[in-house]
């Protein structure tokens, strides 16, 4: 690969890196939650008669379960991503061998 | 030129510590709308919206597959990204978490209709294995998430190409931007199934998307910079492929 997105990958990670860290340095008082939880308080505020009419059919049964079918997801992700770039360097490597066998 | 890369790196410093020292923590709901949360009426309503886009996605896959057999693995990539993506719950400078979306990659890459199917996948998985959005919300989150996200980051890169022929620059803003539209258009859609007792469905949407936008910023600015970090890898190994698809979309 070339110098200088070699170069460029590894900013982008360091900066990707640093824009999660910032927030969690920087403040100190909350547990980052997720989302769902508050969003529901956030609907009660704006309809206080709101009543949810459909349950999860599945729900993980805590939080441990739920990490690691989020982990699963990104670890399937990942992998598919991993395989596919293999596939193409080796790809790209063996048509440059063959190119200079040619040549 | 040095000195101004120099300068517009000091002024890129400068302004993320000013956002981040005037950001109060608060709590925000920058994910996908969840099971039950939306009335029967905008369910069905989002829902319906959805349908024929999702539809013209399953086309549009069947023909991007029939006629471009080799872009298989490529496509499955673009899917893996988006499910990669949509699993890191990222902690935000509001003080809780959200994800990215991922769907920018892939509609640069196919074309926001292709998106729009592997974005509703990524949703189904979600709603049913992990209690995260829900099923009736799902037409709401896919028409935000597979749908708007999509078709944003494909109108982006498109315009930025043309406009200033910079690719990676297009790449980035096309991700970020469709990330950003992504959780707007879900505060749009709380605020008009929740307008506020004063002042409708403005103000709440006002509330919403304060936060949303405020929480999804760091996040939007990563998703991008994860996409051209794909987007290099592709461009080194794959152009082949890279150059078929444009030449297909120009044919479109």
């Amino acid at each position: 690969m070339k110098n200088s997105v070699w170069k460029m990958n590894v900013l982008i990670i360091l900066v990707v890196a640093a824009l999660m860290v910032i927030p969690l340095v920087m403040i100190k008082d909350s547990d980052f939650g997720g989302a769902d939880g508050a969003a529901e308080q956030a609907v009660t505020e704006m309809a206080p008669e709101y009543k949810p009419w459909f349950e999860p059919l599945f729900e993980p049964p805590g939080s441990e379960t739920e990490s690691l079918l989020f982990a699963l997801q990104a670890a399937f992700g990942a992998g598919i991503i991993g395989y596919g770039i293999g596939y193409y360097k080796g790809r790209a490597t063996k048509r440059e061998c063959s190119d200079e066998d040619s040549a | 030129m040095k000195r101004k890369r120099m300068l517009s790196f000091a002024a890129v410093v400068a302004g993320f510590a000013l956002y981040f020292s005037l950001n109060e923590p608060n709590t925000a709901y920058a994910m996908h709308i969840m099971e039950g949360f939306l009335p029967v009426g905008w369910a069905v309503f989002w829902w319906v919206l959805f349908l024929p886009f999702f539809l013209m996605g399953l086309r549009s896959l069947k023909r991007l597959t029939k006629e471009q057999p080799e872009t298989k693995l490529l496509l499955g990539l673009a899917g893996a990204f988006a499910f990669v993506l949509s699993a890191l719950k990222i902690p935000s400078v509001t003080g809780s978490s959200s994800h990215p979306t991922g769907t920018g990659l892939g509609a640069v890459l196919f074309g926001p209709l292709a998106m729009t199917v592997l974005g509703s996948f990524v949703l189904l998985f979600q709603a049913v294995l992990l209690a995260h959005g829900g099923l009736t919300t799902l037409g709401a989150n896919a028409f935000s998430m597979a749908v708007v996200g999509p078709f944003v980051a494909y109108s982006v890169y498109r315009l930025t190409v043309r406009s200033t022929g910079k690719q990676r620059l297009a790449v980035f803003l096309a991700a970020a931007l469709a990330d950003m539209a992504t959780y707007v258009v879900t505060s749009l859609q709380l605020a008009l199934a929740f307008p506020a007792a004063s002042g409708g469905v403005l103000a709440s949407f006002a509330k919403f998307a304060g936060i949303f936008a405020v929480t999804q910023i760091p996040l939007a600015i990563s998703e991008g910079l994860l996409t051209v970090l794909v987007w290099n890898w592709l461009m080194v190994y794959n152009r082949q492929e890279l150059n078929t698809l444009q030449s297909i979309k120009r044919g479109a």
